[in-house]
Order: C-alpha cells, then sequence, then structure tokens
C-alpha cells in the first residue's frame, strides 16, 4: 500500500518547508487539490492564475523562499505564463506544478491540453514533465534546489493527471545529483585581490548595486563596504532597499528615470563596482555612452550576465555574500572627500524636483506616505509612471521591501504580489502603490484579500490614462496621445462591493490625514489620488542618449 | 488531384478583402514599417482591432492614430485577444489584436492558444524590443515566437523593413485558409520605424504551407457506398461545418436521407437545432440520445470533427459497431484518434456538395424511429420541485427569450454546459464558447469582440462567478465604448464544475472550490455605471430578461441559483458513452 | 569565425528544443548542429558549430552552460580534433560521362551506393572543405539533390572529453 504522486507531493512540499501555497483547482490538478486536504499547507485560492503566480513572487520575495504555485492544465496553466517570466526576468524563486492531461493523451490536443513545458522553456530556469509517478520524489527536490540556488529562478513541473493519481514508490533522494548544474558561489581569489586594488586605487569609486544584492542578502555587507572606502552607491530599480536611502552616501536609483546625481555620478566616475547587476538597457540608456571614464568592476552569480551588455574590466563570478565577506578581508579604510563633495554639491542643487504644492502631486503623497510609514512598510509597485514616482520618492531603508517588476515591466503585478508579501510577512504593513491602468489588470484579486483577510492597502494614482504610455507619447510622437484614455470604474464602489474600504483624496491637505486612517483602519482599503494626466516623471534619460543628457523637471516643462 | 491552395487566396471567406488589395496594389512609396503595417492591415480588410499600447508598439499606435481603423482599448490583453477571437468566430472574418512586448505579449498567451485550439483566424501583432537588443534580457522583452510555437500555426518575427508586407499577406492567408487558426508578427521596434517600400499585395511565398480542398473522388464514391449500405446511420457534425459554412449542404445531406445529426459543441447551430434530425450536443455532457445513437449505429460520419476526448469519452467504445467516415480540412486530424474506414481531407462543404451528389440514400426510417424513442424516453431533465432557483431554468428561459439572430458566448464550466444542453440555436456563428481549451474568462471579452463586430446583433453572455472574475477588468471596457451586451452570472458560489466533480469523484470533498465571499456582482455592476439586476427565484427571471432586453446600453444579471446543482447526464471522464451518471 | 563547440547533453526528450530555442532567442547563428548518442547511452553529444566574434561565442558558451541539461561544453576550435561529414548527393549522369563522374568519385575516395537510369548517387565523408570540394566538382553534371549531416568533431590524443564530472567552459 503506497501513496499517491499527488500525496507524494504534498508530503515532499512539507518536508520541503512549505506552508503556504496559492493556487486555482482545475480538472486535470484535481488529485493534487484532494491530497492537499488535511495536510498543514495552507492554500490561497485566487481569482485567476495570474494572480497566484504573482503572489507567490511576492511572497518569494518577502521571504526569501521559493514561492509555490499550482494550476490546472490548458488555460490554467497558460495563465502563468506572465507571471513566470516576470519572476525569470527578475530572479524570483518559483515552483509552479501544472496539472495535465494524462500522458497516454499528451500530444492529441486533448481538453485543456497545452504544452507548457515548451511553451515556458524560454521563461523558467528549467522545466519537467514527469511522465512516472516514480521520478516525481526526485523532480520535486531537484526542482526547488534549481529554483533556489545559483542565480535563482522559476521552475515548472508539468503533471499529468495519471501521474499525480497513481502509486508512487520512490522515495525523495537524499541528495540531489544534477551532474549539468553545479554553480559556482565562491568568488576567484585573485580577481578579489584585483578588485581590492582597484577600490584602493579608486579615486571616483561609485557602487552600482542590483537586485543580487538582495537575493543573497549581502545588504549588510555592501554598507560596510561603502563605508570604508566612501563610495556613494546608486542602486537598480530591483536594488532599492539593498542600501538605505537615508544614508549619507546613497544617491538613490540610477538610470532613465533615476537621480540626477546618481547619473552624473556615474559618468563621471572612474571605477564603477556593479554589484548584482546586469546593466540593463533601462539602465545605461545608450550604452556606449555608459560611464565613459570608468574602469568596470562586474561582479555576479551567472556567468552569462558578465560581459553579455557592456565589456568589463574586472569581472567576478560568485555569490555576492561569499564575495563581499573575502573581499572585506582586503580593503582598508579610505577617504575621497574631494569626490563626495561633488557628488553632494549635483545632489544638492540637482534633486529630485516637481511641480508646486499646490495641487495634489503623486510625488508628494509618496514623500508623505514615507514619512508616516518611517520608511518601513513593504511597498509593491505596478508598472508606469506610479513606480518610478515611488522609486524615487518613497526612501526605501530595508532590502525586501520594494517589490516591483523590474524586468518585464509587468502591469498588473502589484496588487496581487502585496497579497502574497501580506502573507509572507503578516505583522508588516503592505501597499499596493498602483495606477488606474495597472490596478484593473487584476482588480478581481479583492475577492482573494477579502477572503484571506489581508488588510493590504492600495494607492491608487488615477489619473484616467496610462500615463507612462502617454508620458512617451508626450516626448516622442508629438504629443499625439491615442489609446490612452480610460473610462475607469467608480474606484469607491469597486471597493465597497468587495467589501473593502474606499477613500479618496483629491487636495494636498487630504493626504495626511487620509493615509493615516488607511494605516491604522487594519483593512483592505483603496485609497485613490485624483491627479492630473498632464504630471510626469523627471528626469528622463532618451534611450539613445548618456545618462548625463537627462531630461530634468523646469517649471516651464 | 490535390487543389493545393498555393499562391491563391480564397476570397469568397473573407468579404469584401478583394477590392481593397486591387486598390492598394503597386503604390511603390517608401514608408515606415509601422505605416506599411497599417496600410497592409487595411488593404487586408481591417477596420477593427483590439489592444493594448506600451512602448515597444508606440510607433505601430501613431499610425493608428492617423489612420481610420478602430482601436479598441480593453483592460488587460487577455480581453483583447479574446475579444478579437469572439469577432473572428461571429463575424468569419480574421479577429487583430495588438499588444506591446514583454508582458503585452505573454498576456495574450491564453487567448492565442484558444483560438489555436478552437482553429479560429486570429492575427495577433506584438511589439518587440529593437532588434539589437533581442536576446540580451531587455527590458520588455519576452520572446514570444518561442513561447508561443506550440500554440500558433505559424509565427514571424520581422527582422527586415522590406518584409512587413508581405508578413501581413502570408499571416493573413495563413490564418485565414486551410483550418483556421492564430498567426503571430513579433514586430521590433526599429522595424516600425525603418521605411522601405511599400506595395501591396506582395507575392506569397510558402511552399511549406499546402493543404487540400478539392476531396478525393473514389473516396467520396466510397463514403457514399458505405451510407448506402448502412442501416443505422449518424452524423456528428463539428465546428468545421460552421468554419466551411457548409450549414446549407449539411442539412441538404440530412433531409436528403433522413440520417440523425448530433454535434459537438463546436457543431452547435449547424443544424437548426429545433429540425427533428438534430439530436443535439454529444459526448461527456451530452443529450442521452445523441450518446445511444452513436453507441450503436453502424455508421458514424464525422464532419469536421475531431474526436475529443469529452466527445468520445473511452475512445475503444466509442461508436463501437459503426464503421467511420471522417471528414476534416486538415489531414493531420484523420486517424489522429480514431481510425476511419474512409479519411476524406478537404473543404467540407466541396465535400458535401460531391457526396450529395453521388449518394443515393437508404431507407433509415426503422433507425430513426429508435433513436426518436430514446428521446421521448431520456430527454434533458432536472429536477423541477423546491423552491430553489435552478441553473437550468434559467438557461432555458433565456433560450426562449432569443430571436433567432442573438449570439450567444459563454465563459467554462458548469453555466456552459447547461448553456450547450438548452440554449437552442438554429445558425451557426451564434453559440460561441471556448471548446478545446476551456478557458474560463473568455465570455465576456468574447461577447465584447462579438458586439463590436455585429453591432446590431443582440449578444447575451452566459458565465459563471468564477468564470465572470477572471476578466471582469473588462466591464470597464463594456462601459467605455457602451457595448450592449447582457451578461447572465450564474452565480452559484462555487467552482462549480470543479466542486461536481469532487462531490462525484473525491468523495464530496470540496477542497477550494468554494468562492462564496464575492464580490457583490450589484454593486459590481453599478461600480461601472453598467445596469445591474440580482434574480433569487424564479418568477424575478422572466421580468429581469424582458428588462435586460429592452434597456438600450449593457446589462448584468446575478441570477443567485441552487449551489450545488449537477450537470447531468455525464458520462465520466474515461467511461463508455453510453453509460451516463443521472440520467 | 566559425566556432566549433563539442556539448555534452542529457539524452531526454526536449533537450533539442532547448538548444535550438536558445539559439533563436539570443540571435546566435547556428551553421550546423549533429546529435547522437555516446558511449553513455544516458549522454548525447552534440556538435554544434556556430558564426561569431569571441564575443559572441563566448556568450553562447555562457548560455549553453547555463541549461540545465548541458553537461559539459568545450570550444574545440582551437584544438587539434579530427572532423568528418557524410554527404549524399544525386547527380544526374549520361551513360556517356559515368566514367568521368566514378573518377571524381575514387579521387575522392568516395562511393557510389545506388545506380539509377540516369542518375547516381555518391557518398562521401571527410572534412567540410572535401565535401565542398566533391560538392562542386559533381555541380557540372547537374546536382538533383543534396543531403549532409552537419559537422561532427573529436579531440585527437588521449583526452576523454566524455567524461561528465564538472562542466568545462572554454
Amino acid at each position: 500500500m503506497g501513496i499517491t504522486g499527488a500525496e507524494m507531493l504534498v508530503r515532499c512540499l512539507e518536508e520541503l518547508g512549505v506552508d503556504l501555497v496559492f493556487g486555482y483547482p482545475g480538472g486535470n490538478i484535481l488529485p493534487v487539490y484532494d491530497a492537499l486536504i488535511g495536510s498543514n499547507i495552507r492554500h490561497v485560492l485566487v481569482r485567476q492564475e495570474q494572480g497566484a503566480v504573482h503572489a507567490a513572487s511576492g511572497y518569494a520575495r518577502v521571504t526569501g523562499k521559493a514561492g509555490v504555485c499550482l494550476a490546472t492544465s490548458g488555460p490554467g496553466a497558460t495563465n502563468l505564463v506572465t507571471g513566470i517570466a516576470t519572476a525569470y526576468m527578475d530572479s524570483i524563486p518559483l515552483v509552479v506544478f501544472t496539472g495535465q492531461v494524462p500522458t497516454i493523451m499528451v500530444g492529441t490536443d486533448a481538453f485543456q491540453e497545452v504544452d507548457i513545458t515548451g511553451i515556458t522553456i524560454p521563461i523558467t530556469k528549467h522545466n519537467y514533465l514527469v511522465k512516472d509517478v516514480d521520478e516525481l520524489p526526485r523532480v520535486i527536490k531537484e526542482a526547488f534546489h534549481i529554483a533556489t540556488t545559483g542565480r535563482t529562478g522559476p521552475v515548472v513541473v508539468d503533471l499529468p493527471k495519471d501521474v499525480s493519481s497513481a502509486v508512487c514508490k520512490a522515495k525523495p533522494p537524499q541528495e540531489v545529483e544534477l551532474r549539468g548544474y553545479k554553480p559556482n558561489y565562491q568568488g576567484h581569489p585573485t580577481q578579489i585581490r584585483n578588485l581590492a586594488r582597484l577600490i584602493q586605487e579608486a579615486r571616483r569609486p561609485v557602487i552600482y548595486a542590483g537586485g543580487g544584492v538582495i537575493r543573497s542578502g549581502a545588504s549588510d555587507l555592501l554598507r560596510t563596504l561603502a563605508e570604508r572606502v566612501k563610495a556613494p552607491v546608486t542602486t537598480t530599480l530591483m536594488g532599492i532597499g539593498g542600501f538605505p536611502e537615508d544614508h549619507p552616501l546613497s544617491l538613490g536609483m540610477l538610470g532613465m528615470h533615476g537621480t540626477p546625481y546618481a547619473n552624473l555620478a556615474v559618468q563621471e566616475c572612474d571605477v564603477l563596482i556593479g554589484l548584482g547587476v546586469r546593466f540593463d538597457d533601462r539602465v545605461t540608456a545608450a550604452v556606449e555612452h555608459f560611464a565613459p571614464r570608468a574602469k568596470v568592476v562586474h561582479v555576479d552569480i551567472d556567468p552569462a550576465e558578465i560581459g553579455k551588455n557592456v565589456l568589463v574590466d574586472l569581472p567576478i563570478v560568485g555569490d555576492l555574500r561569499l564575495v563581499l565577506t573575502d573581499l572585506l578581508e582586503l580593503v582598508e579604510e579610505k577617504d575621497h572627500q574631494e569626490w563626495l563633495d561633488t557628488v553632494y554639491a549635483w545632489r544638492r542643487e540637482r534633486p529630485l524636483a516637481y511641480g508646486s504644492p499646490d495641487v495634489l502631486r503623486p510625488q508628494y503623497v509618496l514623500a508623505k506616505l514615507g514619512e508616516l510609514t518611517r520608511h518601513r512598510a513593504i511597498i509593491t509597485t505596478d508598472v508606469g509612471q506610479h513606480q518610478m514616482w515611488t522609486a524615487q520618492h518613497y526612501g526605501f531603508v530595508r532590502p525586501g521591501s520594494f517589490l516591483t517588476s523590474g524586468g518585464l515591466g509587468t502591469m498588473g503585478y502589484g496588487f496581487p504580489a502585496a497579497l502574497g508579501a501580506q502573507l509572507g510577512a503578516p505583522d508588516t504593513l503592505v501597499i499596493a502603490v498602483t495606477g488606474d491602468g495597472s490596478f484593473q489588470m487584476h482588480m478581481a484579486e479583492m475577492a482573494t484579500a477579502v477572503q484571506e483577510g489581508l488588510p493590504v492597502k492600495i494607492l491608487l494614482f488615477n489619473n484616467n490614462s496610462l500615463g507612462m504610455v502617454r508620458q512617451l507619447q508626450h516626448f516622442f510622437c508629438n504629443r499625439r496621445y491615442t489609446a490612452v484614455d480610460m473610462v475607469n470604474p467608480d474606484f469607491m464602489k469597486l471597493a465597497e462591493c468587495y467589501g473593502a474600504a474606499g477613500l479618496r483624496i483629491q487636495q494636498p491637505a487630504e493626504v495626511e490625514p487620509v493615509l493615516t486612517e488607511a494605516i491604522n483602519n487594519g483593512r483592505l482599503t483603496i485609497i485613490e489620488c485624483i491627479i492630473s494626466d498632464t504630471e510626469l516623471v523627471y528626469p528622463v534619460v532618451p534611450g539613445t542618449k548618456g545618462l548625463h543628457e537627462m531630461i530634468e523637471y523646469t517649471e516651464e516643462n | 488531384m490535390s487543389d493545393a491552395g498555393k499562391y491563391r487566396y480564397n476570397n469568397s471567406e473573407v468579404t469584401g478583402r478583394g477590392d481593397l488589395l486591387k486598390n492598394q496594389a503597386a503604390s511603390g512609396e517608401m514608408l515606415s514599417g509601422a505605416e506599411i503595417m497599417v496600410r497592409a492591415l487595411k488593404a487586408e480588410g481591417v477596420d477593427t482591432v483590439f489592444g493594448y499600447p506600451g512602448g515597444a508598439v508606440l510607433a505601430l499606435y501613431d499610425e493608428l492614430y492617423k489612420s481610420d481603423i478602430r482601436h479598441i482599448l480593453t483592460r488587460h490583453e487577455q480581453g483583447a485577444v479574446h475579444a478579437a477571437d469572439g469577432y473572428a468566430r461571429a463575424t468569419g472574418r480574421p479577429g487583430v489584436v495588438i499588444a506591446t512586448s514583454g508582458p503585452g505579449a505573454t498576456n495574450l498567451v491564453t487567448g492565442i492558444a484558444n483560438a489555436h485550439m478552437d482553429s479560429v483566424p486570429i492575427i495577433c501583432i506584438t511589439g518587440q524590443v529593437s532588434l539589437d537588443m533581442v536576446g540580451r534580457d531587455s527590458f520588455q522583452e519576452a520572446d514570444i515566437t518561442g513561447i508561443t510555437i506550440p500554440i500558433t500555426k505559424y509565427s514571424y518575427l520581422i527582422k527586415d523593413p522590406c518584409k512587413v508586407a508581405s508578413t501581413v499577406r502570408e499571416a493573413f492567408y495563413i490564418a485565414t485558409t486551410g483550418r483556421p487558426g492564430p498567426v503571430l508578427i513579433d514586430f521590433p521596434k526599429d522595424m516600425m520605424v525603418k521605411k522601405a517600400e511599400f506595395r501591396y499585395p506582395p507575392e506569397l511565398d510558402l511552399p511549406g504551407y499546402r493543404f487540400r480542398t478539392r476531396p478525393n473522388r473514389e473516396m467520396i464514391r466510397e463514403a457514399a457506398r458505405l451510407l448506402a449500405e448502412s442501416t443505422r446511420p449518424v452524423i456528428v457534425a463539428g465546428g468545421g461545418v460552421a468554419q466551411a459554412g457548409a450549414q446549407r449542404e449539411l442539412l441538404n445531406l440530412a433531409e436528403r436521407s433522413g440520417i440523425p445529426v448530433a454535434t459537438t459543441m463546436m457543431g452547435k447551430g449547424t443544424i437548426p437545432e429545433d429540425h427533428h434530425l438534430c439530436l443535439g450536443m454529444l459526448g461527456m455532457h451530452g443529450t442521452a440520445y445523441a450518446n445511444f445513437a452513436v453507441s450503436s449505429c453502424d455508421l458514424l460520419m464525422a464532419l469536421g470533427a475531431r474526436f475529443d476526448d469529452r466527445v468520445t469519452a473511452r475512445v475503444d467504445t466509442f461508436a463501437p459497431r459503426a464503421r467511420i467516415i471522417h471528414v476534416d480540412i486538415d489531414p493531420a486530424e484523420l486517424g489522429k484518434i480514431k481510425s476511419a474506414d474512409i479519411s476524406i481531407a478537404g473543404d467540407l462543404r466541396r465535400v458535401l456538395m460531391d457526396l450529395l451528389a453521388e449518394f443515393q440514400p437508404a431507407d433509415y426510417s426503422a433507425w430513426r424511429e429508435r433513436v426518436y424513442r430514446w428521446r421521448e424516453e431520456n430527454p434533458l431533465a432536472y429536477d423541477q420541485n423546491g423552491s430553489s432557483l435552478k441553473p437550468q431554468y434559467v438557461i432555458q428561459r433565456i433560450s426562449d427569450i432569443l430571436a433567432g439572430d442573438a449570439i450567444v458566448t459563454t465563459d467554462v464550466g458548469q453555466h456552459q454546459m447547461w448553456a450547450a444542453q438548452y440554449v437552442k440555436r438554429n445558425k451557426p456563428r451564434t453559440f460561441i464558447t471556448s471548446g478545446g481549451l476551456g478557458t474560463m474568462g473568455f465570455g465576456l471579452p468574447a461577447a465584447m469582440g462579438v458586439q463590436v463586430g455585429c453591432p446590431d446583433a443582440l449578444v447575451f453572455c452566459i458565465t459563471g462567478d468564477g468564470s465572470i472574475q477572471m476578466n471582469s477588468q473588462e466591464l470597464a471596457t463594456v462601459a467605455h465604448y457602451r457595448l450592449p451586451v447582457k451578461i447572465a452570472i450564474i452565480n452559484n458560489g462555487y467552482l462549480g464544475m470543479v466542486r461536481q466533480w469532487q462531490e462525484l469523484f473525491f468523495g464530496a470533498r470540496y477542497a477550494h472550490s468554494d468562492i462564496s465571499g464575492g464580490p457583490d456582482f450589484v454593486k459590481l455592476g453599478d461600480a461601472y455605471g453598467i445596469k445591474a439586476m440580482r434574480v433569487t427565484d424564479r418568477d424575478g427571471v422572466e421580468p429581469a430578461l424582458v428588462e435586460a432586453l429592452g434597456h438600450q446600453g449593457p446589462v448584468m444579471i446575478d441570477f443567485v441559483v441552487e449551489r450545488e446543482e449537477n450537470v447531468f447526464p455525464m458520462v465520466p471522464a474515461g467511461g463508455s458513452l453510453n453509460k451516463m451518471l443521472g440520467r | 569565425m566559425k566556432h566549433t563547440l563539442a556539448v555534452l547533453v542529457e539524452n531526454r526528450p526536449g533537450v533539442l528544443t532547448r538548444i535550438a530555442g536558445l539559439f533563436s532567442r539570443r540571435g546566435f547563428n547556428i551553421d550546423s548542429l549533429a546529435v547522437g548518442r555516446t558511449e553513455n547511452p544516458s549522454v548525447s553529444r552534440m556538435t554544434i558549430v556556430v558564426e561569431g566574434d569571441d564575443r559572441i561565442i563566448e556568450q553562447v558558451c555562457k548560455q549553453l552552460h547555463k541549461l540545465i541539461d548541458v553537461i559539459k561544453l568545450n570550444d574545440i576550435t582551437e584544438e587539434e580534433y579530427v572532423d568528418r561529414e557524410l554527404i549524399l548527393i544525386k547527380v544526374h549522369a549520361e551513360p556517356n560521362n559515368r566514367t568521368e563522374i566514378m573518377q571524381i568519385v575514387d579521387i575522392f575516395r568516395a562511393r557510389i551506393v545506388d545506380i539509377g537510369r540516369n542518375t547516381l548517387i555518391i557518398e562521401a565523408t571527410g572534412d567540410q572543405g572535401k565535401i565542398n570540394a566533391i560538392e562542386s566538382a559533381l555541380r557540372p553534371f547537374g546536382i538533383r539533390e543534396v543531403v549532409r549531416t552537419g559537422k561532427i568533431a573529436m579531440v585527437r590524443g588521449a583526452k576523454h572529453k566524455t567524461e561528465t564530472n564538472g562542466k568545462t567552459i572554454v
């Protein structure tokens, strides 16, 4: 008498320490759902599978564990695609189980059959179609191992219905044995010595820190390094929170919508130390003009990232925590007061600027939100103008407190991710900052939030427009605005129909009282801020220009 | 000999395109890729597109701005692709959808797979990062051509602005001819800006793409002989009959021969359902009489159907005493699941015309009497006692109130099966549902697409409380364009079909299928400015439907029905068609 | 410049799709790809010829290396290796020029493997230079059909490249 594949799956998940899964049932995953009954794994039922995968991703980002989701075959599986791609681009560990039609029907265009392993090849770290139930324990173990080690990422396991129903005789293996997968964690000692020397010789160093700092848990080491060698630190969008923005050495975010001082510092530096970054086009702008005076150092766990987008003078492959630990053994205190003075002068003279405070400005709302939450809430965002304003103005100080879709830029990510984040951090205030366009993509997950009793706050900037597209049309299509005007629901009534609280901000004076009320009401709440569709994100670096050639806010534009 | 459609348009299938092609030909100007795309779309007869803008498609949207093509802005790309799909199914013209790169493109995946499984011609145009950025994990880059290989009929990545026009032409040609299906065009940002000479129509160069329209004469004669020899024949009509526009020929064949006709779900309406020869739907939730007829027949003629597992149940006991004639435009379907005695690849209309010319019907009246007796003895039925509102009753009343031209869309689940059982359709393309992929969330956006394509039609979306939440954001699109669709939510607070399976096959252990938590659908409608009503008892059904039909704009009705009603009859998966539960 | 990569992969369904997909997705050009089993039945060996500068080849190798099913990878371009390709050529052959064709076949140490009424099928193996040469030598007679396997290659000497412990990158 054995147990079924589905029961084995649940047992393996329990042994791996999984206590929460997100999903949506359907015919071919039903055996797994049945096996969940009586297990201590909590299942969160979403309203669309895309919500499940984004929520799992939010959960993973907050807890550092792999997010797990379940979906049925066919449309259940395809509905996960965007979320998987989003996680893949941002290196988020997910293990996704999809139902599949019985093995004898695979390849016959059966009801709710899709080739999800074929579809997800380009957007997963690895994937499996399990054809024999006795492979299942090994595959599950491998899937978690692959998802959570090296450069983390999503793994899909496709489970035919007959496999999850069949009796499984195999036991989970003790060790994972993957001859084609052996990530390298320890940086090369010679290269680390070279980096130490380069840092000692540098006169205008800048540290450029990315999501890898957060993923490897290297924020403290980064701070020690920056303080010891007095190097200013700028972060990518994904690196936000990896270095406290209230620190004197923090320059905030660089790139297309980065701070003027971060962008200028990168363009003027003589050594650029890239830590867990990937020289994305949203960071470098025109890559041939990027950091023209600098020797470029690139430390990353993924060797394929090195040299992919820019030529690197000093590459180090390894886990950032280990590399920085080794490096700190070798670097001594040093100072570059002149360089810091220059950078600080830029920061004083060219701050992030925005329009007059007599109308409601999103930048002001976000700065106020930062203040009222003491910069310690977990903030998720969607994609668009509000995402950039949040990155610029909230003032993040903790790693893992800023969750956003960086690489894929997925509208609709923020709210379901906030649900996952709240489940991962039940005692922390979680706020989804969103726009009217993005929020509508998955607003149906309000039902999930209510069902699970999640007191997430939704700070919704409503300009009745797809603002970032409109902004691009403003700058690059001669203000020919097309397909950006939105007819929206009444968001207050929408909140009500789900049983959530709805609050509206229209005037600057309302910001503080309304935000305070929302922060303290203990309920799922939509806070709708009515803003103008003419509000733009500044600075902007056009894609063909260098980072120093940004368009900054002035009173005229 | 085969009549490969190579280098030839079948213009009869796509109305109005021929003239446009002529007008646009041989202009030879230098235009940007985006301009070429828009001109080519117009030349293909496109007047409406569904989409969602973003960075990588800005240049294309800028050209749309200057053109007179109507753009319907949805609230999620999945809404756009389902709408294009609904548009195509209702009108017979290809649906066009535009999305940006990355998440815009991946959000189309379910909709593309859905159209692929149901052979619907749609053209998906996705933005892509500039060619020099492709392959570098750039911002909003996704390998959408790679991702969609398993779920498209064909896909293109444009690498040369000179290829834009020919790509569009080939895409429409491939999508609409042979067995129709989705075609994806991935259009990098820089290709939209670079200029090339515009000529239309360009040459088609598709040596690897052929399809057979004219059937083999010998096979037709053989089929006629088998029909004449048989004493208990049944026709199974599938979605291919509607695709081929062969409903008249089918009716002709049925009436001349007196052979009863069962339809698949996709074939609903290809024979009038009030016709005495029509047995309704067969399969897992088919009528008992259709399933008995198929199980007892000695000859089964499958027309544009593909022996899907939801139709056959256990394949080796499907039509066990029958010889099989299988007609399909797609030769790969022939013999894929069930080996046929006669396999005919070809255009169904042509096949049926040829067959009608050859065929001398025998007398099947004894068989017909037997089938009709099954129908009398085993009608579709449900328990009408008790005070609760039965979902079947609601759907029956909807069917009664709809005129022949109304178009019904459904979502997926119990309500879909009840709709397939109880909504009577007399014309093809008036019952629009996700058959092969079974995509919850299809119904509402599909109804929008149908309404856009058929502005004067009454469009009725029958959905469930689970399904509607999958794409409920599209209520904003409905409101935005004032599309007067009527939405009936069969609300039982469950993922009903999942619950039914759990009840029947998992010891009534309802793991995560209860969704009774909300939202309040009447207030939801109200939030969008859509007229919304709630009906909780039998007496409320009729007045609510009358009011909905009398209202100019969109209406949403929340029918709060008996929670644990099951869809019967039901053939358990893997069982035999004649062994139905709940009969 | 053309590089020759020897890639050991898990002998599993879908591996070819993963590798072909990677090349198309990343915009790398495959010149030829040959695949077959090795002395170890759980391992297949691919010989991939790729066109590109050093930077592209480095990316190709790193990206291939990332695939879980890729066990080991060597760029053997700079090494001493034996490479072979098999070609089948169906050539038009009238009685009056058969002798001439057979002489060419002899020169290239190829073989005639089928004789039709006015065609011959010729089989040749060799490095790509030789294969190209025989193809062009036969072209004047009228080539009806050509099929080539793509290049396979093996490093000379005692080094045993099919060991599967640990990946080497270039």
